[in-house]
C-alpha cells in the first residue's frame, strides 16, 4: 500500500513539472486531489486497513497531498508567470509613434517679457499703476515739463486725436496722474506698463509699441538708488554677468537724465551686429524727477525728490528671446508665438 | 538733431592728444552722444590737382579735346568732357593712379593722340555727389582756384579725416557748433580753448550812413545786428574752407554764402547775406508779415504768409522768412557786390511754427528753434565780415548796426554743496564741485551756498538742479556709488483689475488659444468688410488726425478687425488652424475729452484640429470654440451665463451665432462669421469669433468663494431619451429637467442629438445621462423612479415630449 502511494506521488509529481498549461495542471490535481480522484480513493479505502497499517498510511497518504499541492501551487505560479509575459509580449506597441496632441495655448512673447518685469519689480517693492493710452496733451507733455513748442517735443513724433488729445507717446503721463492721486502721501513707488505710440514705422520702429514706467518719489530719494535699482532689475532680467553704463542725456522730465547700455547680452560686449560693434546696447532712459515736474504735480521737490525710468518692453523681449526682427511682434504668425 | 564734427576742424580750436575714437567715447560718457565715426578715407591715390593751360581741338575726333595740364610738369591729357577751360583747375589721374572700384590709369592713345592720365569727375573719385555744385556732377570736377598743381587731391578736398557724427539732445543748443563742442571738450580735457580771429578791419564809411534796420517786433525778435561788406568778388572759396563745409556736410556754393554757412557751423551763429543793392532803400524791417504777402524763397518756391510769421523785409517788400530761409528776389548772385551781413536772433518758438507751417526746416531754423547765444551776434557779424575781407577782396564799412531790444539778463544760480549730494546720494567735497563747474567756464563765488554765474550761451542752465546734473555729468555717472531705496511699506502689487486682465489672459491662453497683439488703430474699410450698417455703434470711432496710413487711422471700436487680420495673414502662409485671442483695450466716444476705454476679449478659431495616426481631424466649429469659453468662464468663475440664438451681429452667420448673457446683460457674443465677411477677409475656411467685455465680466466673478463637501452616498444614474420638436433649444430642455428633477438630480449631461429615421420628420431626439445624488442619504430605486417620472412627465406637458423607443 505504502508503496503504491509512494509511486503515485512519483507519477503525480513528474507529470505536474512537465505541465504546460494551467488546464493541465487542473486536471491532474483534479485526477489526484479531486473528490473521485486517485489519492482521495486511497484514503477512502483507509477503513479497509489493519489498525497498525493505518496510521502510517493515512500520515504518508496526507504527506503526499500537502507535497502535490506544493508542487501544484508553485507550477501554477509559474506558468501564470509565464503565460503573463507571452500576453505582454503581445501587447507591445510601436513607442516611437507620435503622441495624441492635447491642445494647448501660448502667451506673446512681449507680455512674458512684460510679465517677467513686473515681477522683478514687484519683488523690489513696485505697484502697478495704469492710465489711458488717448491721453490729453497736458498729462503726455505740458505736465512733463514740455510746454508746447518746446523743441524736445521733436522727439516724439505724435498721433493726434485732436489739438489736445493724442495718443500717449511714452507711459510717462501714469507718473503725474499717479502723483495728483496721491499727493501727499509718500511714498510712491510705483511702474506702470502699457501700450505707447508714435508716428514711426520703418524696420527698428513700430508705431505701437510697449514700455514700461517706473516712479519713486520719497523723501531723500537719490540718483545713487536709481542706479541701485535699475542694476537690480537689469541683472535679474538678464543675468549677474551683464555690466550697465549709465551715460548723461537729457529728458525734460528729469535731471540728472541718463540713458542706460547694458553690456550686450550676444556678444558679452566685445562687439557684434546686435550692438553694432560697440559691445553696448542702449536699454533704457531715466532719471531724477525735474523739480517743475514735482510742483505741477503737487509735491514740494525740496521736501522730497523722485527718480523716474522708461524702460522698452519690446527690446527687452527682443534682446532677452534672441529676436532681430521688431516686426515679428505684431506679425502674430502663429509659427513665431507658438515659439514661446 | 545729428551735427557733423570734423575732426581736424575741431582741433583748430582745442589742442588734444585724443585719437578720434578716444574722443568719440570722452564726449559719449558726457551725455554729446556719438553716433557715429565716420571715415573721409579717400577711395583714390595717385590723383592730384593740375591747372588747364591750354586747349586744342582733336585732330581725328570731334568730341574730344587736348589739354596742356600743368600738374608740377606739364601733361598732355585727351577729355571728352565738355565742361573744361583754359585756368581750370581739376583733379588728374595720373599714370598708375588707382580710383575707386578698383580702376588703374594707363597712359593712353585716343585716335592717334596720347594721354599722360585722365581728367576726373566727382563720380569717378567717389565722392559724395550730393556735395558736389550742380555744374560739376555731370562733367570733370572742378577744385578749388588756390589748390597748388601737383598737391594731393585727397589734402585739397580734405578727406583724410573723421566725422564724428553726434547726436545732441536739444537741450544742449550751445554745442550746434563745433566751437561750442570744442568748449566741451575743453570742459572735458582740461585742454585750452583757442577762439576764432574776429577782428575785423574797417575803411571809413560808416554804416550808419549806409543802411537802416528797424525791430517792430520786439517780441519776436530780441537783436538784430548788421555789417557792410562792399565790393566783393564772388567766386569759389578756398580749398580748406570747401573741405570744411564739405565734412560738415554742406555743399560750397560761393565765397559769400560759403562764409555764412561756416560761421554758423563754426560759431552756432546762423547768418544771412542780402545783396545790399537790391535793398529797396537799404533798410531793414524786422517785422511780422502781412496777410495774404508771398515771397519766393531760394529753394524757388512762392510761398503764402500769415501775420503769425516773422520776416525780414526791405522798405517794400519781405526779403527773408526770418530765421528760416532767404528770398530770391535779393539773393547773392555771381554779379554782387555789396554784401549786408544779417546776425539775429529770433523767438525759437514762433520759428519753429513758422517752419512748421511752411513745412521749411534749414539749418538755421532748427538752430533758432533751440536757442541761440544772444551775445554772440555781433562776434559772428564780425567773423562773417572779417572772412569776406580776407577771402572775398572786400572792404567792410565802418562799425554795426545793432538793435538790441530785449537784452539777455546774467543768470546767476544759487547751489547748496549739500544738495547736491542729497540728490546724487554722493558724499563730494563742495571744492571738487566748485572746480567741475569751473572747467565749464562758470563763475564760482561763495563756499556754500555757491552762487554761479552762467555764461550766455548756456541758455539751458537755469535752475539749480541744472547744476547739479552739470557736477553729475562731469564727475562721470558711473563714479556715483549705487545703492537701493530703502522703505518698503505694504504693497498693493496689482489692482484688483489688473489681477483679472492677467487672469483672462491666463484663462484664454490655458483654454488652447495663442495670444496676439494687434495694433491699435485699424482701417475704416475693416468696418466695411464686417458689413456693419451706416448707423452701427461701432461707425462711431475715434479718429487719427495724422495717420501714417489709411489702414491706421482709426482707433479700433472691437479686436475682431485685428483678429480677421491676424487669422487671413496666418492662412494666406498656409499657416492652419487659427486659434488665438487678444486682450486689449477698444476705443469708444466719450462726448467728454478722452473716450472709454474698455477692455475686451476676444479670440478665433479656423480650420481643424490636426489629423492623426489613430485619432480623426475634428472640425473648429461654433461648438469648438463654445468649449473654449465654457473653459475660459469656468477658470474665472463666471457661473450661471446662459446663451442665447442672435441674428442682431451683420457680420456673424444668422443662424449660428448667440449672445453670451449673464442674466439679462449680454456678456458678450460668439459665433460663425458671415460668408460675406469670409470673403470680404480672405478668409478660405468657415471660421468662428468672439468677444466679451472683460471690464464687465470681472465685476460679475466673487472669485473662489467656499466649496462643496464630496458626496459620502453613492449616486444613481439613469438615461432618458425624448423625442421633440426641431426648434426646441436644448437649453430650455435641460432647465425643465432641473427644475423638476429638484435637489435629488446632481448632473444633466447632454450625450446625444439625433435626427432621421425612425425619428419623425421634423423632431430630434435628445438623450441626456442623469445622475441622482442626494448629500445625507442613498435614494433607493423608487425614489429615483418618481423623480424620472416626473422629470418625463414635466418635459410632456412643456414641449409635448415622448419617450423615445
Amino acid at each position: 500500500m505504502l508503496a503504491t502511494i509512494e509511486a503515485m506521488r512519483n507519477a503525480a509529481l513528474s507529470r505536474i513539472a512537465a505541465a504546460t498549461s494551467s488546464e493541465e495542471l487542473e486536471g491532474i490535481r483534479v485526477q489526484y486531489l479531486g473528490k473521485k480522484g486517485e489519492l482521495t480513493g486511497v484514503l477512502r479505502g483507509m477503513g479497509k486497513l489493519s489498525p497498525e497499517e493505518r496510521p502510517r498510511v493515512g500520515q504518508l497518504a496526507n504527506q503526499v497531498r500537502e507535497d502535490l499541492e506544493k508542487a501544484l501551487q508553485e507550477a501554477r505560479e509559474v506558468l501564470s508567470r509565464r503565460e503573463q509575459a507571452v500576453r505582454l509580449r503581445a501587447e507591445a506597441i510601436d513607442v516611437t509613434l507620435p503622441g495624441r496632441p492635447v491642445p494647448r495655448g501660448y502667451r506673446h512673447p512681449l507680455y512674458q517679457a512684460l510679465n517677467e518685469i513686473k515681477a522683478i519689480f514687484i519683488g523690489l517693492g513696485f505697484d502697478v499703476a495704469e492710465g489711458p493710452e488717448v491721453e490729453s496733451d497736458y498729462y503726455n507733455f505740458e505736465a512733463l515739463n514740455l510746454p508746447k513748442e518746446h523743441p524736445a517735443r521733436d522727439m516724439q513724433d505724435s498721433f493726434y486725436i485732436t489739438e489736445d488729445v493724442l495718443l500717449r507717446t511714452h507711459t510717462s503721463p501714469v507718473q503725474v496722474r499717479v502723483m495728483e492721486a496721491r499727493r501727499p502721501r509718500l511714498p510712491i513707488r510705483i511702474i506702470a506698463p502699457g501700450k505707447v505710440y508714435r508716428r514711426d514705422d520703418d524696420a527698428t520702429h513700430s508705431p505701437m509699441f510697449f514700455q514700461v514706467e517706473g516712479l519713486l518719489v520719497d523723501r531723500r530719494v537719490t540718483f545713487g538708488e536709481l542706479k541701485g535699482t535699475l542694476m537690480a532689475f537689469i541683472k535679474q532680467m538678464f543675468g549677474e554677468q551683464v555690466q550697465l553704463r549709465f551715460r548723461p542725456s537729457y529728458f525734460p522730465f528729469t535731471e540728472p537724465s541718463a540713458e542706460v547700455d547694458m553690456s550686450c547680452v550676444m556678444c558679452g560686449g566685445s562687439g557684434c551686429r546686435t550692438c553694432g560693434h560697440t559691445g553696448w546696447l542702449e536699454i533704457l532712459g531715466c532719471g531724477m524727477v525735474h523739480p517743475r515736474v514735482l510742483s505741477m504735480s503737487g509735491y514740494d521737490p525740496e521736501e522730497v525728490s523722485g527718480f523716474a525710468f522708461g524702460l522698452g518692453v519690446d527690446r527687452v523681449a527682443m534682446l532677452k528671446y534672441g529676436i532681430d526682427d521688431l516686426r515679428l511682434f505684431y506679425e502674430n504668425d502663429l509659427r513665431f508665438l507658438r515659439q514661446f | 538733431m545729428s551735427l557733423r564734427v570734423p575732426y581736424k576742424w575741431l582741433k583748430k580750436y582745442v589742442d588734444i592728444n585724443l585719437s578720434p575714437e578716444e574722443l568719440a567715447e570722452k564726449l559719449t560718457m558726457a551725455g554729446l552722444a556719438v553716433e557715429n565715426l565716420e571715415s573721409l578715407a579717400a577711395g583714390f591715390q595717385g590723383v592730384v590737382a593740375g591747372k588747364i593751360r591750354s586747349i586744342s581741338p582733336h585732330p581725328n575726333a570731334e568730341n574730344l579735346v587736348i589739354c596742356r595740364v600743368d600738374t608740377g610738369r606739364e601733361l598732355q591729357l585727351v577729355t571728352g568732357a565738355p565742361n573744361v577751360y583754359a585756368g581750370q583747375t581739376v583733379a588728374v589721374a595720373l599714370e598708375g593712379a588707382r580710383l575707386p572700384a578698383g580702376k588703374e590709369i594707363y597712359r593712353a592713345s585716343f585716335r592717334g593722340v596720347t594721354s599722360e592720365g585722365m581728367l576726373c569727375s566727382a563720380q569717378e573719385l567717389g565722392l559724395d555727389v550730393s556735395l558736389i555744385s550742380p555744374g560739376d556732377r555731370e562733367g570733370i570736377l572742378t577744385l578749388p582756384p588756390d589748390a597748388p598743381p601737383g598737391a594731393d587731391v585727397a589734402e585739397v578736398l580734405g578727406l583724410n579725416d573723421v566725422v564724428l557724427v553726434l547726436e545732441l539732445t536739444p537741450n544742449r543748443a550751445d554745442c550746434l557748433s563745433i566751437l561750442g563742442v570744442a568748449r566741451e571738450v575743453a570742459a572735458l580735457t582740461g585742454a585750452p580753448l583757442l577762439l576764432p580771429d574776429i577782428d575785423v578791419q574797417e575803411d571809413e564809411r560808416r554804416i550808419a550812413d549806409l543802411a537802416t534796420v528797424e525791430i517792430e517786433a520786439p517780441d519776436l525778435c530780441a537783436r538784430y545786428v548788421a555789417r557792410l561788406v562792399s565790393g566783393v568778388r564772388i567766386g569759389p572759396s578756398p580749398a580748406w574752407l570747401q573741405a570744411c563745409l564739405r565734412a560738415a556736410g554742406m555743399r560750397p556754393i560761393n565765397n559769400v554764402v560759403d562764409i555764412t554757412n561756416f560761421v554758423m557751423l563754426e560759431m552756432g551763429q546762423p547768418l544771412h547775406a542780402f545783396d545790399y543793392d537790391l535793398l529797396q532803400q537799404h533798410a531793414i524791417i524786422v517785422r511780422c508779415a502781412a496777410a495774404g504777402e508771398k515771397i519766393k524763397t531760394l529753394d524757388n518756391v512762392e510761398r503764402e504768409l500769415d501775420p503769425e510769421m516773422l520776416v525780414i523785409a526791405d522798405a517794400g517788400r519781405p526779403v527773408a522768412v526770418a530765421g528760416v530761409m532767404g528770398g530770391l528776389e535779393t539773393e547773392v548772385t555771381s554779379g554782387t557786390v555789396n554784401i549786408l551781413i544779417e546776425s539775429a536772433h529770433f523767438d525759437g518758438a514762433s520759428i519753429r511754427r513758422t517752419s512748421r507751417k511752411l513745412g521749411l526746416r534749414s539749418e538755421a531754423s532748427t538752430r533758432f528753434e533751440r536757442g541761440v547765444n544772444l551775445e554772440g551776434a555781433a562776434a559772428a557779424a564780425d567773423r562773417a565780415a572779417r572772412l569776406m575781407a580776407e577771402l572775398a577782396g572786400g572792404s567792410v564799412a565802418r562799425g554795426r548796426l545793432d538793435r538790441y531790444v530785449r537784452k539777455s539778463r546774467p543768470v546767476t544760480i544759487s547751489l547748496r554743496p549739500e544738495r547736491v549730494n542729497y540728490i546724487l546720494g554722493t558724499e563730494l567735497a563742495p571744492h571738487i564741485m566748485k572746480e567741475l563747474l569751473q572747467r565749464l567756464h562758470l563763475e564760482v563765488e561763495g563756499e556754500g551756498p555757491f552762487l554761479v554765474t552762467i555764461p550766455s550761451y548756456r541758455g539751458d542752465l537755469t535752475r539749480e538742479i541744472d547744476l547739479v546734473e552739470e557736477i553729475a555729468r562731469l564727475y562721470g555717472y558711473n563714479n556715483i556709488p549705487a545703492s537701493l531705496p530703502g522703505n518698503i511699506t505694504a504693497q498693493e502689487k496689482e489692482t484688483q483689475g489688473q489681477r483679472w486682465e492677467a487672469a483672462g489672459r491666463e484663462a484664454a491662453a490655458a483654454s488652447g488659444l495663442v495670444e496676439v497683439v494687434t495694433y491699435s488703430f485699424i482701417g475704416p474699410t475693416a468696418l466695411d468688410q464686417l458689413q456693419l450698417p451706416d448707423d452701427h455703434p461701432w461707425r462711431r470711432v475715434v479718429k487719427i488726425q495724422n495717420p501714417l496710413r489709411d489702414e491706421q487711422s482709426i482707433m479700433r471700436p472691437s479686436l475682431l478687425p485685428g483678429l480677421l487680420e491676424v487669422a487671413g495673414r496666418n492662412a494666406s502662409r498656409r499657416v492652419l488652424p487659427v486659434v488665438i485671442y487678444e486682450l486689449g483695450r477698444v476705443f469708444i466716444p466719450s462726448g467728454r475729452q478722452l473716450p472709454a476705454e474698455p477692455l475686451r476679449l476676444g479670440g478665433l478659431v479656423m480650420g481643424s484640429t490636426g489629423r492623426g495616426w489613430n485619432w480623426p481631424a475634428g472640425e473648429m466649429d461654433f461648438f469648438y470654440l463654445k468649449g473654449i469659453l465654457e473653459n475660459i468662464l469656468d477658470r474665472v468663475k463666471i457661473k450661471n451665463t446662459t446663451w442665447e440664438a442672435t441674428a442682431d451681429y451683420p457680420f456673424l452667420h444668422p443662424g449660428r451665432a448667440a449672445n453670451i448673457k449673464a442674466g439679462e446683460t449680454i456678456l458678450g457674443f460668439a459665433g460663425e462669421l458671415h460668408p460675406d465677411v469670409l470673403a470680404a477677409f480672405d478668409l478660405p475656411a468657415r471660421a468662428c469669433v468672439f468677444e466679451l467685455d472683460w471690464d464687465y465680466a470681472g465685476s460679475l466673478t466673487r472669485g473662489q468663494v467656499g466649496y462643496e463637501p464630496l458626496p459620502r452616498f453613492p449616486a444613481v444614474e439613469r438615461d432618458l431619451a425624448i423625442v421633440v420638436e426641431e426648434k426646441v433649444p436644448a437649453a430650455a430642455v435641460e432647465e425643465i429637467i432641473r427644475e423638476a428633477g429638484g435637489e435629488q438630480l446632481k448632473y444633466c449631461n447632454l450625450f446625444d442629438v439625433y435626427q432621421g429615421s425612425p425619428v419623425p420628420e421634423g423632431c430630434k431626439s435628445l438623450a441626456y445621462s442623469l445622475v441622482y445624488q442626494l448629500p445625507d442619504r442613498t435614494l433607493t430605486d423608487a425614489e429615483v423612479n418618481a423623480v424620472q417620472n416626473r422629470i418625463q412627465r414635466a418635459l410632456e406637458e412643456r414641449f409635448g415630449a415622448r419617450l423615445r423607443q
